[in-house]
């Protein structure tokens, strides 16, 4: 079992951490503490007062808010989506590019879906912009939920925690 | 009536228990369930008294499977086996269930214990019989093989007279006699044009192939000389393993062997559960991948009018990771099985699934059975991945297969997100493909047919601290080389034009997918010659992760009367290199005024010939990519400028990236002005975007009217029809009416075997192997 330093995994969620380091996590049994240090390097990095339960992307998170404990999505704007066990992008923005011309602005014409057959969908944050998740369903296709984490499970029984107090 | 006797031909006691192989196979499965513990080993006995000495036996057998896969593979011809490593050997024990597996094409540890189980349930025992010395060949799709050119060796493995195991080595050999040539044929509807068909036969006796097996078998197909070489690297490979395993049992015993031969899965099923409590996080995922089936074109050949229209398949997944650490794989909403040959049996899908988990939550040796035990499947059948009818066709299964997994490997990655180790995040993979394929008569005057395995060198996706691997690896065989040029010249009448990235067929982002390569090759000294395309081209197979888009969608370019025989004799310009930009096309450019050239999204044909100097380009698809593409760092952009590996327009469009070229080739980007672009960008995003539900309302009244291509309603008709679940979620999600329905035969296109179909059970004397909850 191999242990790391704040200052590692602060380097981890930068992408700047050396090769021979993230070669060992990629090959050595997992560090039960990486979860605590994670969600330590994300607090200082967004210096909120509301508290991250749980990462969900690389600037979306379930957070605590700090005035009511209330759990919610939020991104690292401070724009909250939803409730924390909703599908927050139901309470996105949305841009699907369901034209030709709107899929040949990001690809060739030949290296471009054919929107007969399949769409691109954009979710982003209503507040700053921020691209939080591409779908490329069907035409139709229902917007996909695709995560509602047992985040109580999680802290009490796999990484030993307390559990955040939850208002909702 | 048409069927075999059922007069039991004496039992063959292969155990010297008394006991028949079906009942000792039931024992097992009857203990494990109800314990929960394979076998009912509740306790490691020999694991937990001498762990040093288990796995110095662990270690001993893995290497000797590995050394017998390394040692074998140098016996084959085929560059497919002999460059690329397309084989394996796999250990079980008596029941059919794997101990251990070599490296190489790992899906087989389920596809031959599903041949081996198969033997064990209709009575092979009996007739015709099992010995030491005999050999059983398998490529048969309907009892768990991915594909006919997946060629099975199965020997089985005795002791003093009782039967302690088998041995089974697969490789995949170059042609199949199918209707069309190649190893991973198109065109042909059903499994009667799949090619040679084996099912479990015994092909050899006292460590001898049988004559007539050897005579029949290499004038089925188009390569024998190949085919010959890799039946001996099989056997060779067997004998090997069957070797090692008795050499073993002369050291430590008999009955330490069959201890660690049943102790060793039961730890691989605890293996698997650790490792999801050690790695993910307990929740519901959801994900799903879609490929094209674009039959409807002139280009495709089909046998049969029923089969001539476009499709998709669709792959939904819910993968539930519970409090225990035991998982449940749920592929509910899957579409039906289609008249092609990119179906799937349930076997090729569930045992497939370990190749993937093997490069991300079980990266270890200790592959085996265990993890098939530690998961359950949920698989409605009538699906392309689990079929109800005997004539399916299953060529080129992983036409689907390989993004039908990928939805996997993104909610693991969504896990692995979320818990902080981010250097397992993969966005998922390409979609492994194009395959050039064909044959005729080769430059050394022969009936030849090729398969170009460059496929196995594709874009990797990307993680959440590191781009994706160019022209790296394919998911099903993650030591995948993409071979020499000079050996694909020599299997090949096809001269390189060119081998070069691909830019831009990796998916954007923060962090972006590997770059797939695309060769030019011209046809040369052939006669008679064919080839077709095979892959993804109007939809993308593969989405990108949290922001991150999807690899580029493939094309096809082929061209002919090129007049490149008469612009070489004149010392003219030539198509070189790659087709950098195929909106801006210069291939074209040096190709002679008859020249007829083909440059679309129908990546899916059938058999076209091709004359000597005419034009074939082998596009490798690009992985996906991860987070949002405005997070990029500048430098690594302007180095993909520099490489090659993006178009120039596409760094502002899609990275907000102000860079401009020095005179020498090199980039410098304006670090101000991409500052000012990606603001712009951004408030670009918000303006032209609107809120998710008021969109919803607009989709919604296109769903009311019908407003869809055919291909897409047909996808969700055939969904439909399958699981009323999956019907039901559609209904609830856009609050549809219930006077609101969608059926195939509303659809004006073919729906030839919707309603009656007859599935293999159905056949006399045959029992099959159910290994999902249907």
């Amino acid at each position: 079992m191999s242990t790391y330093t704040p200052e590692q995994v602060r380097k981890l969620v930068d992408g700047k951490l050396d090769w021979d380091t993230v070669l060992r996590m990629l090959s050595m049994p997992k560090d039960g503490e990486r979860f605590a240090l994670y969600l330590q390097a994300l607090q200082d990095k967004l210096g909120w007062s509301d508290r991250i339960v749980l990462p969900l992307g690389p600037h979306l998170h379930i957070v605590q808010r700090a005035q009511d404990q209330r759990w919610l999505i939020q991104c690292d704007c401070g724009h909250a989506f939803c409730d924390w066990n909703q599908n927050w992008k139901l309470h996105a923005n949305l841009y699907v590019r369901d034209t030709e011309d709107a899929m040949t602005e990001v690809y060739p014409k030949l290296m471009a879906p054919d929107t007969a057959w399949q769409v691109y969908r954009e979710y982003t944050c209503p507040q700053c912009g921020t691209l939080h998740d591409v779908e490329a369903p069907t035409p139709w296709y229902p917007v996909v939920h695709d995560f509602e984490p047992d985040i109580d499970a999680f802290y009490q029984e796999w990484v030993k925690l307390p559990l955040p107090a939850r208002s909702n | 009536m048409n069927m075999m006797t059922q007069r039991e031909l004496g039992r063959a006691d292969l155990l010297g228990t008394g006991q028949t192989l079906k009942e000792f196979r039931d024992g097992i499965l009857a203990r494990t369930a109800a314990t929960g513990h394979y076998n009912g080993l509740e306790h490691l006995e020999l694991r937990e008294r001498d762990p040093i000495g288990y796995e110095k036996l662990f270690s001993k057998l893995r290497g000797g499977l590995v050394h017998a896969r390394e040692t074998a593979k140098k016996i084959a011809a085929s560059p497919i086996v002999e460059q690329e490593g397309e084989l394996c050997f796999t250990l079980y024990n008596a029941a059919g269930d794997c101990i251990l597996t070599s490296t190489g094409i790992i899906i087989h540890v389920g596809t031959m214990g599903a041949a081996i189980k198969y033997m064990i349930e209709n009575n092979w025992e009996a007739n015709p019989g099992i010995h030491p010395g005999d050999m059983f060949t398998n490529n048969d799709c309907a009892i768990g093989n991915v594909h006919p050119c997946d060629i099975a060796t199965i020997v089985p493995i005795f002791h003093d007279g009782k039967l302690i195991g088998w041995v089974g080595g697969v490789t995949h050999v170059i042609d199949t006699g199918a209707v069309t040539p190649g190893s991973m044929s198109t065109g042909q509807t059903q499994r009667f044009g799949d090619g040679y068909m084996i099912t479990c036969r015994k092909t050899g006796v006292n460590d001898t192939p049988l004559r007539d097996w050897l005579h029949e078998s290499q004038r089925s197909v188009r390569t024998p000389k190949y085919w010959i070489l890799d039946e001996k690297t099989r056997i060779a490979g067997c004998h090997m393993v069957r070797q090692l395993v008795e050499d073993t049992i002369a050291e430590e015993g008999l009955e330490t062997y069959e201890k660690f031969a049943y102790e060793v899965i039961e730890e691989g099923r605890r293996g698997l559960a650790t490792r999801i409590k050690a790695m993910t996080l307990p929740g519901i995922y959801r994900k799903v991948a879609f490929v094209d089936v674009p039959y409807a074109h002139p280009d495709v050949q089909t046998s049969n009018a029923f089969a001539k229209l476009d499709s998709i398949m669709h792959a939904p997944v819910e993968m539930e990771i519970r409090r225990d650490g035991s998982w449940r794989l749920d592929f509910e909403g899957a579409s039906r099985w289609g008249w092609h040959s990119y179906n799937a049996h349930q076997v090729a899908f569930t045992s497939g699934i370990w190749v993937m988990m093997t490069q991300t939550l079980v990266p270890t040796q200790r592959i085996n059975d265990g993890a098939y035990y530690g998961t359950e499947f949920h698989m409605p059948k009538g699906g392309w991945n689990n079929p109800d009818d005997r004539r399916t066709g299953h060529a080129y299964a992983w036409h689907f297969l390989v993004s039908a997994w990928t939805t996997m490997w993104r909610g693991l990655s969504q896990a692995y997100f979320s818990r902080g180790y981010l250097e397992e995040v993969n966005a998922g993979n390409a979609n492994t493909s194009n395959w050039l394929q064909g044959g005729g008569i080769n430059q050394d005057g022969e009936v030849h047919a090729v398969n170009s395995f460059e496929a196995s060198s594709c874009g990797t996706g990307a993680g959440a601290i590191k781009d994706g691997l160019n022209h790296a690896a394919a998911i099903w065989n993650p030591e995948g080389d993409m071979g020499d040029i000079e050996i694909w010249e020599m299997a090949e009448p096809l001269l390189y034009m060119g081998r070069n990235v691909k830019a831009n067929s990796g998916g954007y982002g923060q962090y972006r997918g590997g770059n797939g390569f695309e060769t030019l090759r011209m046809v040369w000294k052939a006669q008679d010659w064919t080839m077709f395309f095979m892959g993804n081209g109007y939809m993308n197979s593969d989405w990108g992760l949290m922001g991150g888009y999807p690899s580029a969608t493939g094309y096809r370019f082929e061209a002919h009367h090129t007049g490149l025989m008469e612009r070489i004799a004149r010392g003219e310009s030539l198509p070189l290199g790659g087709d950098a930009n195929p909106d801006l096309p210069d291939y074209e450019n040096h190709l002679g005024p008859q020249a007829t050239v083909k440059r679309d999204h129908q990546c899916m044909t059938t058999e076209d010939c091709y004359a000597n100097g005419d034009l074939y380009l082998n596009y490798l698809r690009g992985g996906p990519g991860f987070g949002d593409p405005l997070d990029r760092e500048v430098a690594a952009i302007v180095d993909d400028l520099d490489n090659g590996f993006l178009l120039p327009e596409y760094a502002r469009r899609v990275h907000g990236v102000v860079a401009t070229r020095h005179p020498d080739g090199s980039w410098q980007a304006d670090e101000k002005a991409t500052a000012l672009e990606r603001l712009n960008i951004r408030q670009q995003r918000k303006a032209r975007s609107v809120p998710t539900q008021e969109w919803m309302k607009r989709e919604r009244e296109h769903i009311l009217a019908k407003e869809a291509s055919l291909q897409v309603q047909h996808m969700f008709a055939t969904s439909f029809g399958l699981s009323k679940k999956f019907e039901q979620q559609f209904r609830d999600f856009w609050d549809l009416p219930v006077s609101w329905t969608l059926k195939e035969d509303e659809l004006s296109v073919p729906s030839y075997g919707a309603n009656c179909r007859m599935d293999l059970s159905a056949m006399p004397d045959v029992r099959v192997v159910t290994l999902v909850q249907e």
